[in-house]
């Protein structure tokens, strides 16, 4: 039985989504099964990049305005300034034909890789499955990662 | 060294190189050899590592002016 890998991401920022799933990639091209588990501002990167985010309650309306969210959106965690940092980190990533978050999202579900979406933050920002890109394999709450980490090898919160 | 085939990665990066040898290494039959070409310094400690994790055999790497050769032989069975 293949070893198990899985990662909590809980970070939405463009740098830090990178690490992820270059650990992620690199797992399962080691033969690992991996499980990459999105909550919170993680949710951001399998947000759909086009149309409008449906939702109830103008508080959520509003969070959901200022964090829309999609791979296209992610900010840098550090040097973002206002946008200016983002552009000059991908045009040196460009440069070197690093590869990009949508990128690494196929290249990840082309290696096997499994994406779960966080029931529990999904209810709290109020957004529904529609929201997100069809590669989320399934939805689930702190249960289905625990399910997975306590037969994982590597564990871990980015 | 003789290869099967050749793979080449250069201009990736981290974790692309190994990604796609594990994708090439599919193609190939047991006891085939891969070269795979590659100018990121990782693929140095990388290739060792994911051979010995995956049960495949490394065979050598040659480095020439920053442009890394690796050879994998592949495993008889499938790890």
């Amino acid at each position: 039985m293949p070893e198990k890998v899985t990662l909590v991401v809980f970070s939405g920022e463009m740098d830090k989504v990178l690490a992820a799933f270059n650990i992620a990639i690199g797992a399962a091209s080691m033969g690992m099964e991996v499980s990459m588990f999105f909550t919170f501002w993680g949710l951001n990167i399998i947000k759909k990049n086009e149309g409008s985010i449906k939702n109830r309650g103008m508080m959520r309306k509003m969070l959901n305005l200022m964090n829309r969210g999609g791979s296209h959106r992610l900010p840098l965690s550090r040097f973002h300034m206002f946008g200016l940092g983002k552009w000059m980190m991908s045009k040196l990533m460009r440069d070197a034909k690093f590869p990009t978050v949508d990128e690494l999202i196929a290249t990840a579900k082309e290696a096997g890789v499994k994406f779960i979406a966080c029931t529990n933050t999904m209810g709290v920002m109020g957004l529904s499955r529609d929201a997100f890109i069809p590669e989320v394999d399934g939805f689930g709450g702190v249960a289905t990662y625990l399910a997975e980490a306590k037969e994982g090898r590597v564990n871990l919160f980015v | 060294m003789k290869a099967d085939a050749t793979l080449d990665c250069i201009g990736l990066y981290c974790p692309m190189p190994i990604y796609n040898t594990a994708k090439k290494l599919k193609e190939l039959k047991p006891g085939q050899v891969l070269e795979v070409l590659a100018d990121d310094e990782g693929i140095k400690a990388d290739m060792p590592a994911w051979c010995r994790s995956t049960g495949n055999e490394l065979l050598g790497i040659d480095e020439e002016k920053g442009q890394y050769k690796a050879y994998v032989r592949k495993a008889k069975k499938e790890v």
